[in-house]
């Protein structure tokens, strides 16, 4: 009995793991440009479909994966220059709609280029269970997780080593002050979009090979949502610490709450959660307290 | 000669100043639209236009109403919105069932308060919580109520996937089921509700609702209390929401599925008041003309022109990369939207010749 509690607690913990790789997308736009990306989805499958589409018309791994870079460095010079740079300045909610209206045009462009259908990918790693200690263990959720630690080390090696990254924190904590010690703003928004596009490489590549790469990857932005709010918008531990945090308790609640109400409650769970979470702390886990004057 | 002659028309008394329209030029060409509206375009148009343009429109422009008082007019924003309408569909088609002889109309009501109800539960977390982080509890009433009504076979009574299907729709022995009858309900309904949200935000909730959409703290500086206020645009938001889930059921669709109310549905309607204006009664009219002529003018443009060249997936796609550009364009152009052109308009006709 509490051989199979662990078992489904591990499982929730590891599968929270891929939540907290979309929502790092997330937390980096937020931290540079304090923009919501709610395209982060989108953009999740729009790398993943070229790719897999790349290798399918027989172009190697590799190459695959730096055209497909290429081609996410482009889209994040686009969204500067056609929708940042135009949007300068203006309330948060409506960069946010906007990056509602970006969400269709690279869903829909994703399709039109590729097509809709579902694409299998196969990155090498069986997908078998494993014993350990007794326990069953996907191999490939460890693999992930391992993924996204190596992810974690690279990011905040990036953002405290390095002298973009320096700029970036400026950014992140005084956009005007940053500007008149003159850094660059947008050729950082122009970094950090390109980042987040390989922050969301590398998710749909691992979401692509569990799930087949097909529309529904763009859905996972609704999955990596309650877990930027429990983590909070600006951090990136955070962002772990809440995928872990709705992993769990998902499967913990499917599992054991589920059966009493009728089952199918992973889509409403971790929002019911993170709603509760608000009320105790209003941003988030990890997220900054702001002082408001009038 | 200017096109608004405006000369002579005072306002003297405070009963004037609070009309809906203060020329009688505007008043004028109102009336004229609802009486084209109720009495000429029965007559004139056909059953597609009824059903497939028309009453879609109209509860669309309702649907965009109650979303504009909550998120245009109080600032709290809503991705919830297709699942007020769907409490509001569920909740009048269980009224008239399970109430013998409730007039349907009564129903529709009740079906709205119902909506008001659920929208004040889940819009109690706003009193905490603000800006983005509200978005959680708007999508967790989303999938919630999404997940209820497809689990539990009580609120469809039974049925197969959770479809519902209208009652009949008669009104004093007076049978609406037919397109122009379903039109003429519809669009009494809408233009009374519209009424009735011009009202309310050109009173005193209104101001107190737009204070706390500009800056919540500054509001309760000057002592409007924003919980009050937010659970009340939670509240009326739905209700009107609601009676547009009832109207999108039973005078548009007939039959509907929780699945009808889907987050596809939110996001179309927080299009709406996008493209239409934030913060406007009419814009909500434009821009739901505008979501629902786009795709039928695409898809016409698209067999017409290219001759069917383009097969109906890829015209989805394309459709889709058409709204997010005029969303991101009106975003950028616009922020107003197209009601402020409207605007615009009009305030050039008033000086006209003149410029300013």
């Amino acid at each position: 009995m509490m051989g199979f509690f662990f078992e489904v607690l591990i499982g929730g913990l590891l599968s929270g793991v891929m939540y907290s790789l979309v929502a790092i997308g997330f937390v980096l736009i937020y931290k540079a440009s304090g923009v919501f990306n709610f395209a982060q989805g989108s953009m999740v499958l729009f790398s993943a479909l070229t790719f897999v589409s790349l290798l399918e018309r027989h172009v190697p791994f590799w190459l695959a994966f730096a055209i497909t870079m290429l081609t996410m460095i482009a889209l994040a010079w686009a969204v500067e220059r056609f929708v940042l740079r135009q949007l300068v300045n203006r309330p948060p909610i409506t960069l946010f709609m906007a990056t509602l209206g970006l969400s269709y045009i690279v869903e829909g462009l994703a399709q039109a280029v590729w097509g809709a259908q579902v694409h299998g990918l196969e990155l090498g790693i069986n997908d078998e269970p494993f014993e350990f200690l007794g326990l069953l263990l996907s191999q490939f959720d460890l693999f992930a997780a391992g993924v996204a630690g190596a992810l974690v080390l690279l990011l905040s090696f990036l953002f405290n080593k390095t002298r973009t990254g320096i700029e970036l924190r400026a950014v992140a904590d005084d956009q005007l002050a940053a500007l008149s010690v003159g850094i660059k703003l947008q050729k950082l928004w122009l970094i950090v979009w390109a980042v987040a596009g390989f922050v969301g490489l590398v998710a749909g590549l691992l979401w692509g090979a569990r799930l087949g790469v097909q529309f529904s990857l763009s859905l996972i932005v609704l999955k990596a949502l309650p877990v930027l709010i429990i983590g909070g918008f600006t951090s990136i531990e955070g962002a772990i610490v809440g995928g872990l945090i709705v992993g769990a308790s998902e499967k913990l609640a499917e599992v054991y709450i589920g059966p009493i109400i009728g089952g199918g409650i992973e889509n409403w769970f971790p929002y019911v959660l993170a709603t509760v979470f608000l009320l105790i702390r209003p941003t988030g886990l990890f997220g900054e307290q702001t002082i408001e004057r009038v | 000669m200017m096109i608004y002659r405006e000369s002579g028309q005072f306002i003297t008394s405070y009963r004037t100043d609070n009309r809906l329209f203060k020329l009688y030029q505007d008043r004028f060409s109102f009336y004229a639209l609802l009486a084209f509206a109720f009495i000429v375009v029965p007559f004139i148009g056909n059953d597609y236009w009824f059903s497939a343009v028309l009453i879609p429109f109209l509860v669309l422009s309702l649907a965009g109403l109650g979303l504009n008082l909550l998120t245009g007019y109080a600032g709290q924003l809503s991705l919830g919105s297709a699942a007020f309408m769907a409490v509001g569909a569920f909740a009048a088609y269980n009224f008239h069932l399970r109430i013998d002889g409730l007039p349907f109309l009564v129903s529709f009501l009740f079906g709205g308060f119902t909506a008001a109800a659920v929208g004040v539960i889940f819009g109690l977390p706003s009193l905490r919580i603000k800006g983005f982080y509200l978005l959680v509890s708007t999508l967790a009433a989303q999938f919630f109520v999404q997940w209820a009504l497809t689990n539990f076979a009580w609120f469809s009574h039974n049925s197969s996937s959770g479809v519902i299907t209208a009652p009949q729709l008669i009104i004093l022995g007076h049978d609406f089921s037919n397109p122009v009858g379903r039109y003429l309900l519809t669009l009494a309904i809408v233009v009374s509700l519209g009424f009735i949200a011009r009202s309310i935000v050109k009173s005193e909730i209104g101001r107190q609702w737009m204070a706390v959409r500009d800056m919540d703290t500054a509001a309760s500086v000057i002592g409007i209390s924003v919980p009050k206020a937010k659970l009340l645009a939670f509240g009326i938001s739905s209700f009107f929401l609601g009676i547009a889930g009832s109207l999108w059921a039973f005078t548009y669709l007939g039959t509907v599925e929780p699945h009808g109310f889907d987050l596809t549905r939110s996001f179309q309607i927080l299009f709406i008041i996008i493209i239409g204006g934030m913060g406007s009664i009419s814009g909500n009219f434009i821009g739901a003309a505008f979501i629902v002529l786009l795709p039928i003018l695409l898809s016409v443009i698209s067999n017409h022109l290219l001759s069917g060249a383009i097969d109906a997936g890829q015209l989805e796609n394309f459709q889709k990369i058409i709204f997010g550009s005029l969303i991101i364009f009106f975003l950028i152009k616009e922020p107003n939207g197209l009601a402020k052109y409207w605007q615009t308009f009009r305030q050039r006709a008033r000086v006209w010749p003149l410029r300013f």
